[in-house]
C-alpha cells in the first residue's frame, strides 16, 4: 500500500483546494494518519473508496477524541550580547499559548479487495461547544452509521448528512455527552470496601474520615 | 408439619415431630395445607426467559443437560412474564435497561421471586463506577436471593434456587408474616423510573432501598 504521504500527495493533486495534512504517530506502531478539512471530506472519502489503487471499501472503526482547551508552555531562546565583551548570553523566555479545545473523529479504513490497511482519517471540529458539525461519511461507508451515532451520543459531534442521527447508547432525553473530559456523572457513589484512585477521592468526599481508620462496629455486631 | 387448628378439627391433639416421623415410616403421611401448598410451589418455580449479560450464559448452561435445572423443577423458562414466577436478573443492568426490567417485574403475576445473579445485578460489580450502570437491581425491585460471583457458576445458581425453594417452603399462608401476594395491605407493583436529563428519576426507589448509612469510623486501634 502507498504511504500516507503518497496518498496525501495524490489527494492534493486531485483536490487542490482541500486542507490535508499528515499527523505522525511517534509510537512504534507508526500508524500515521491524514487530517482532513471538513469541507472536502466526503469527496475525499469517496475518492479513497473508489480509487483502484486503494479501494478502501471498508470502514471498520469510527471513534471520537475530546481535546479540551489546554495551555501550551513553550520556550524561545535568544542570544543577548554581553556588554562586557564576553561570550553572548543565551536567554530563555517562556511563552504560553492557549490551544483551543476541539473534538476529533477518527476513521479506520481497510480494503478487503486489496487486503491492505488501515488508512486513518481524522476530522476536527471548530470547537467543543458551537461549531461541532462535521460531514457524515455514512453515505460513503454504510458501516459508519451506528458508529457515528455513538460518537454523536458520547462526544456530541453532529454529523450533517447522517440519515438517522439519534442517540444510540443513552436514552433520548439524556442531555450530557459522557465521554467528554468535562462530563460530570451523577453523584451516586456508594460505599465500597477497597476504594483506590479516583474512587478513593469520591470515597473521601462522601465519608470524610481518615481513610485508614477502622469502621466502628455497628449496632448489629462487628463489621471489620 | 402444620398443626391442625381448633376451628378445623376441634378434637385434634397436636402430635410431635417424632410421632409424625414414626407415622411416615409406616406409610401414613400427615401434612397441612401450608406445607403441601409450599411444597408444590417450591418445586415448580418457572423462571422468565430473560438474560442481560454474561451471567445469562451461565444461566443457560444451568438449564442444559449437564447441570440440568430440571432436577429442581425450574426447567420451564417462560418467554412471557405473565407465565413466570422467577425473575433471574442475570447481568449488568444499565440505566437505560432498568425501567424495562422493573416493567417486566410488574408484569409478572404474584407470587413472584427475584434472584440477583452475579456481582453486577447485586451492586454494579466491576462496572460500579460507570455512568450508565445501575448500582444494584435492589434499588428498584425487591430481591429474594443474591448470588455472588462474576459470573457465578451454574452450581451457584442451582444453590441459589435451592435457597429460594427453602424460602418458599418457609412462607406462611396467613397471618402477618404472610408473603405480599396473600396480603391486602401491600402493593405488589414497583415504581418504574423515568429517564431524566442526567440520570434515572428517581435514581432509586426510596421506599425500597436505603443506601448504606454514613459509616462511623473510629481511630485505628
Amino acid at each position: 500500500m502507498e504511504t500516507v504521504e503518497q496518498i496525501r500527495d495524490r489527494l492534493l493533486a486531485r483536490f487542490p483546494a482541500a486542507r490535508i495534512s499528515v499527523v505522525n504517530n511517534p509510537a512504534p506502531a507508526a500508524q500515521h494518519s491524514l487530517l482532513l478539512g471538513a469541507d472536502h471530506a466526503v469527496a475525499i472519502a469517496r475518492f479513497l473508496r473508489d480509487d483502484p489503487e486503494l479501494l478502501l471499501d471498508q470502514c471498520s472503526n469510527v471513534t471520537g477524541v475530546d481535546w479540551p482547551e489546554k495551555e501550551i508552555v513553550g520556550s524561545v531562546k535568544s542570544t543577548v550580547p554581553d556588554p562586557a565583551g564576553g561570550p553572548p548570553k543565551v536567554v530563555e523566555q517562556k511563552t504560553t499559548r492557549l490551544e483551543p479545545g476541539r473534538l476529533e473523529v477518527v476513521y479506520h479504513l481497510y480494503s478487503i479487495a486489496r487486503r491492505h490497511g488501515p488508512v486513518v482519517l481524522r476530522l476536527h471540529t471548530g470547537d467543543r461547544t458551537d461549531a461541532v458539525t462535521l460531514p457524515s461519511l455514512t453515505p460513503v461507508w454504510r458501516s459508519c452509521e451506528f458508529q457515528e451515532r455513538e460518537v454523536f451520543d458520547l462526544f456530541g459531534v453532529v454529523f450533517s448528512g447522517h440519515p438517522d442521527l439519534r442517540r444510540i447508547l443513552m436514552w433520548d432525553a439524556f442531555k450530557d455527552h459522557p465521554m467528554r473530559k468535562d462530563y460530570v456523572e451523577p453523584d451516586d457513589y456508594e460505599w465500597e470496601p477497597t476504594p483506590h484512585g479516583e474512587v478513593l477521592a469520591k470515597a473521601k468526599e462522601h465519608y470524610p474520615a481518615a481513610p485508614n481508620a477502622r469502621i466502628a462496629p455497628g449496632p448489629g455486631g462487628a463489621n471489620p | 408439619m402444620s398443626h391442625a387448628t381448633p376451628t378445623i378439627a376441634p378434637t385434634a391433639v397436636p402430635i410431635s415431630d417424632t410421632e409424625r416421623d414414626e407415622l411416615r415410616r409406616h406409610g401414613i403421611l400427615l401434612t397441612g395445607l401450608e406445607e403441601l401448598y409450599n411444597w408444590g410451589r417450591s418445586h415448580s418455580v418457572w423462571p422468565l426467559n430473560f438474560g442481560l449479560a454474561c451471567c445469562a450464559i451461565e444461566m443457560i448452561a444451568a438449564s442444559m443437560a449437564k447441570f440440568d435445572i430440571a432436577r429442581f423443577g425450574s426447567e420451564v423458562f417462560r418467554p412471557s412474564p405473565r407465565q413466570a414466577d422467577l425473575l433471574i436478573v442475570s447481568g449488568t443492568v444499565t440505566k437505560k435497561m432498568a425501567p424495562q426490567v422493573v416493567r417486566l417485574w410488574n408484569q409478572m403475576p404474584e407470587p413472584k421471586y427475584c434472584i440477583a445473579m452475579g456481582a453486577c445485578a447485586i451492586s454494579g460489580g466491576p462496572f460500579k463506577q460507570g455512568y450508565n450502570v445501575l448500582k444494584g437491581i435492589d434499588r428498584f425491585i425487591p430481591v429474594d436471593i443474591y448470588i455472588p460471583g462474576c459470573p457465578p457458576r451454574p452450581e451457584a445458581l442451582l444453590n441459589g434456587l435451592v435457597q429460594l425453594q427453602e424460602k418458599i417452603r418457609g412462607q406462611k399462608i396467613s397471618g402477618p408474616d404472610a408473603p405480599r401476594h396473600l396480603r391486602d395491605d401491600t402493593d405488589c407493583n414497583c415504581a418504574v423510573p423515568e429517564f431524566g436529563e442526567h440520570d434515572l428519576e428517581p435514581p432509586q426507589n426510596d421506599a425500597m432501598f436505603q443506601p448504606p448509612p454514613p459509616l462511623v469510623r473510629s481511630a485505628k486501634t
